[in-house]
């Protein structure tokens, strides 16, 4: 190349300095694009796991429960005879075996508050294992019942946090009514004592506010009195009476003022000087503070009054032989969430520790969430029916919603002439693929269930309303898929002599079938996830049963969802989301079936 | 052939295979063709040639009414095959499409077998009873368009796999399985290289024996190599028909002079 071709080309349109720079803005934009898309996908991704993340960690615990295998008596019983072993009093049976761990426990409400540390449903899972396996009744502990969702909860450290500290001090004991005190030589509870010192002056600090606000008040009303008598030297004589019916509300509120203040300051005052007393005289601890267990001897005692030296409390557990002297080895438990804020108490805690201890409850797979139906218990709640519920639901609207749409779209595409009708029943196929899917539900309710009179809650009715809601969606994408089949496969095949359907069923159906059953899909798991159309029809009933059939009253596992998350157990917390992650499953298998069933489809040809 | 058929052939016009009288083509408001006149002869080649948008395409698709499928489309006119109105309401159009075969600019065999593709005309139209006489058909008619020595071993692979001069020879096969009276063939080998093209010209002179064939084609070499008879078509009008040989060396109209030696097109 000569040297006036080189400048020429350097001056050429598009080698200029100016080309140069539109050039390199064009890239910069391309690379800003680049990192806007990377960036949307990084922040769904993101998203996605912390959502998925955040539902597999709360829903973990619900997929293993602890359950109670404990020493029953049942001697009286024939495993021979079933009609008999089906009549026993399992009832009385759990309440007497559990009673017999604890034979100190006294007092009916405390003998209660024992029962039901088991589930109110473990006499009848008893029973039907009883019934299931009779011959093992010769080895009672071979039953296991499940404990009470609150005692599942504190076993999964989901209650309450607590510490347990080995102590070496010598301590005296000494039993005064029904309390035992043990006291110290050295001043071993001072951390103690400061922290309930400190919960003094904060309530001190709180009254002391609340009175503040109350002498604020008490201004204000005071400046209104005054306006008031103000108003009153000029006033007419019906003025005059309201003003005064006025004024003698303001006074009384005055007077309630004065009371209220005096009140909160002598609370506030005396507070103050308790917080300041701990130190020597000590002070009560209430279901507000941090309980404090003692463990020594076999025994457990609840602080309930604590010097720095000492401590008062109660017997949580008996001692082994007897009360003795003194103590040298002992055991100091705080438990972090303070008896008020928690549903189990110190007492059902150290029960549950007892047996826990002697090994009569073991962790094991939640069988009863993956076999059972729904139930008010949350121990007792499983997800079986639901997941049933859901099959047969889904199976129905598959049958009806797949060759009514399949074929609708078939026609319309391929047979319907192109006029005023057919436009408008496309656009109203189209229009109703965006109607809310609640009012599909207020459809089936008043043609299904009203009109027709068919079963309330039932899977086959469920199936017809998620039919219609998902008609829309299979015939447009069916639509759209046998749009894409190039013309010239039709023309390939009516230029040998096939008849349109021929054409239609041999060649263009084959081909459209991958985006016929992609629309499908979607539209299934659409109706897999939906929720408002079945409440219309009753689906939202509380099903015990496992459904065995079309017509059995029956609910979805989101309509489950939506329920569980609507108890206030804070076990159904858990359950709600293992629900969620078996929805999820459920959806996963659908689309893996899909993509295997369109794989084969791809691979005859 | 049917026997009726056969008897008209006999009485009227034995060389005439289609006869086309008056023919209108509309697209919607649009006319495509006016006034169409023009005779197919028996075991010929005709070719139909003409610039694109000519016409010439849309009068090979009315000859099996594969403008049927185009809603818009309108034909008045005759246009008859063995002396019987092709656009009457008797006439069945599946069994006229199974008489006129047709083979399409693009090559388009079904994304199914190799087997499969040339058998399917055949059994559709229930030609055989038997396995074996439909593998004979199979195999006689992919030997007749000349793609058997090259796929013998592989009848069950797929049709598309094929390269693109196969795949036309493929739907020639599939055309002639069916064992139509007339072939129609919508410029073959445009999408296909020289080599490809000579085989299939050479085929169709091979076919001719057997079938009477209309071929539309952009090349004017084609048209003087592979047919007995050229009609140009100019803008939706017949302009010329005649011996092959007439229109080439010694045309008639200013046109198709014009259009031959390359100065309109």
């Amino acid at each position: 190349m000569t040297d006036t071709a080189k400048t020429e080309q350097e001056i050429s349109e598009h080698t200029s300095s100016a080309a140069r720079l539109r050039l390199k803005k064009r890239y910069k934009s391309e690379r800003m694009f680049k990192f806007w898309g990377q960036g949307a996908i990084f922040f769904s991704i993101g998203f996605l796991v912390l959502l998925l993340s955040t539902i597999t960690f709360k829903a973990l615990p619900a997929f293993t429960y602890h359950f109670a295998s404990l020493p029953y008596d049942m001697s009286e019983l024939d495993k021979t005879d079933i009609s008999k072993l089906k009549k026993a009093d399992y009832d009385g049976m759990v309440r007497s075996t559990i009673r017999s761990q604890f034979p100190n426990v006294s007092g009916r409400k405390d003998k209660k508050t024992l029962s039901s540390i088991l589930s109110s449903g473990a006499p009848v899972i008893l029973r039907q294992q009883v019934l299931k396996n009779p011959n093992n009744i010769d080895d009672p502990s071979s039953f296991a019942v499940p404990i009470s969702d609150f005692a599942d909860l504190y076993l999964k450290g989901q209650i309450t946090n607590s510490t347990l500290e080995k102590r070496d001090e010598l301590g005296q004991i000494s039993i005064l009514d029904k309390q035992v005190e043990i006291s110290f030589e050295q001043n071993i509870f001072t951390n103690i004592t400061n922290q309930i010192a400190k919960r003094l002056e904060k309530e001190a600090l709180l009254m002391r506010e609340s009175m503040q606000g109350s002498i604020r008040s008490l201004e204000k009303t005071k400046a209104d009195i005054k306006i008031i008598n103000e108003q009153l030297l000029g006033a007419s004589e019906i003025e005059t009476e309201r003003l005064n019916k006025e004024k003698s509300r303001l006074l009384d509120k005055e007077t309630e003022l004065y009371v209220r203040i005096a009140d909160l300051r002598s609370k506030a005052n005396d507070l103050k000087t308790r917080a300041k007393l701990v130190i020597s005289q000590g002070e009560e601890i209430t279901n507000k503070d941090q309980s404090i267990l003692i463990y020594f001897n076999g025994a457990v005692v609840k602080a309930q009054y604590v010097t720095p030296n000492r401590i008062i409390g109660k017997l949580l557990m008996p001692f082994d032989n007897g009360v003795p002297a003194s103590v040298q080895k002992w055991q100091l438990r705080m438990i972090e969430t303070p008896q008020a804020n928690r549903k189990f108490s110190d007492q059902e805690i150290v029960w549950i520790d007892e047996l826990l201890t002697k090994g009569f409850i073991s962790k094991d797979f939640n069988w009863i969430f993956a076999t059972k139906g729904a139930s008010r218990e949350p121990e007792m709640a499983g997800i079986w029916g639901a997941v049933v519920g859901s099959f047969l639901t889904i199976i129905v609207t598959l049958a009806l919603a797949f060759p009514l749409g399949v074929a609708a779209a078939i026609y319309l595409e391929e047979f319907a002439p192109k006029n005023k009708i057919t436009t408008i029943i496309e656009v109203n196929i189209n229009n109703l693929a965006a109607v809310p899917s609640i009012v599909f539900g207020l459809l089936g309710l008043a043609v299904f269930l009203n009109f027709f009179g068919l079963d309330r809650s039932a899977p086959y009715v469920g199936g017809m309303v998620l039919a219609l809601m998902t008609l829309p969606t299979i015939i447009i994408a069916s639509r759209a898929a046998l749009r894409a089949v190039p013309p010239s496969i039709r023309e390939a095949a009516l230029g040998i002599g096939a008849s349109k359907l021929q054409t239609v069923l041999h060649h263009v159906l084959p081909l459209a079938m991958p985006g016929i059953m992609t629309g499908t899909i979607i539209g299934l798991a659409q109706a897999l996830g939906e929720t408002a159309p079945l409440l219309m029809i009753g689906m939202v009933a509380f099903v015990v049963d496992i459904p065995g059939a079309l017509n059995d009253p029956a609910t979805v596992l989101p309509v489950q969802i939506f329920m569980w998350a609507d108890f206030p157990e804070p076990a159904f917390e858990q359950r709600t989301s293992a629900a969620i992650l078996v929805l999820l499953a459920f959806l996963i298998l659908m689309n893996a079936l899909a993509v295997i069933i369109r794989k084969r489809f791809e691979r005859r040809w | 052939m049917s026997k009726k058929a056969k008897q008209e052939n006999t009485k009227i016009a034995p060389q005439v295979k289609i006869k086309g009288r008056n023919v209108d083509v509309f697209y919607g408001d649009k006319q495509a063709l006016f006034d169409i006149n023009l005779d197919i002869e028996r075991n010929q080649v005709t070719s139909l040639i003409g610039p694109s948008g000519c016409g010439k395409s849309t009068f090979l698709r009315c000859l099996n009414r594969m403008n049927d499928t185009i809603d818009i489309c309108k034909i008045t006119g005759s246009i008859t095959l063995d002396g019987q109105d092709i656009y009457d309401k008797e006439i069945d159009v599946v069994e006229l499409r199974a008489r006129v075969g047709m083979v399409f600019q693009k090559p388009n065999p079904f994304p199914k077998s190799i087997y499969e593709n040339v058998a399917y005309g055949p059994r559709i139209h229930g030609m055989t009873s038997s396995k074996e006489e439909l593998d004979k058909i199979v195999l006689k008619s992919l030997k007749r368009a000349g793609l058997f020595e090259e796929v013998k071993d592989r009848l069950d692979e797929s049709g598309t796999s094929l390269s693109g001069g196969q795949q036309q020879r493929l739907c020639i096969a599939r055309a002639i399985a069916t064992r139509p009276e007339v072939l129609l063939m919508d410029e073959p080998c445009s999408a296909l290289d020289p080599i490809a093209t000579a085989i299939i010209e050479e085929l169709i002179d091979e076919l001719r024996e057997k079938f009477t064939i209309v071929i539309v084609t952009h090349s004017m070499q084609q048209a003087a190599r592979v047919s007995q008879k050229t009609a140009f078509f100019h803008l939706g009008k017949l302009i010329e028909e005649g011996a092959t040989d007439d229109i080439f060396t010694n045309p008639r109209n200013q046109k198709t002079q014009d259009y031959i030696t390359g100065r309109i097109g």
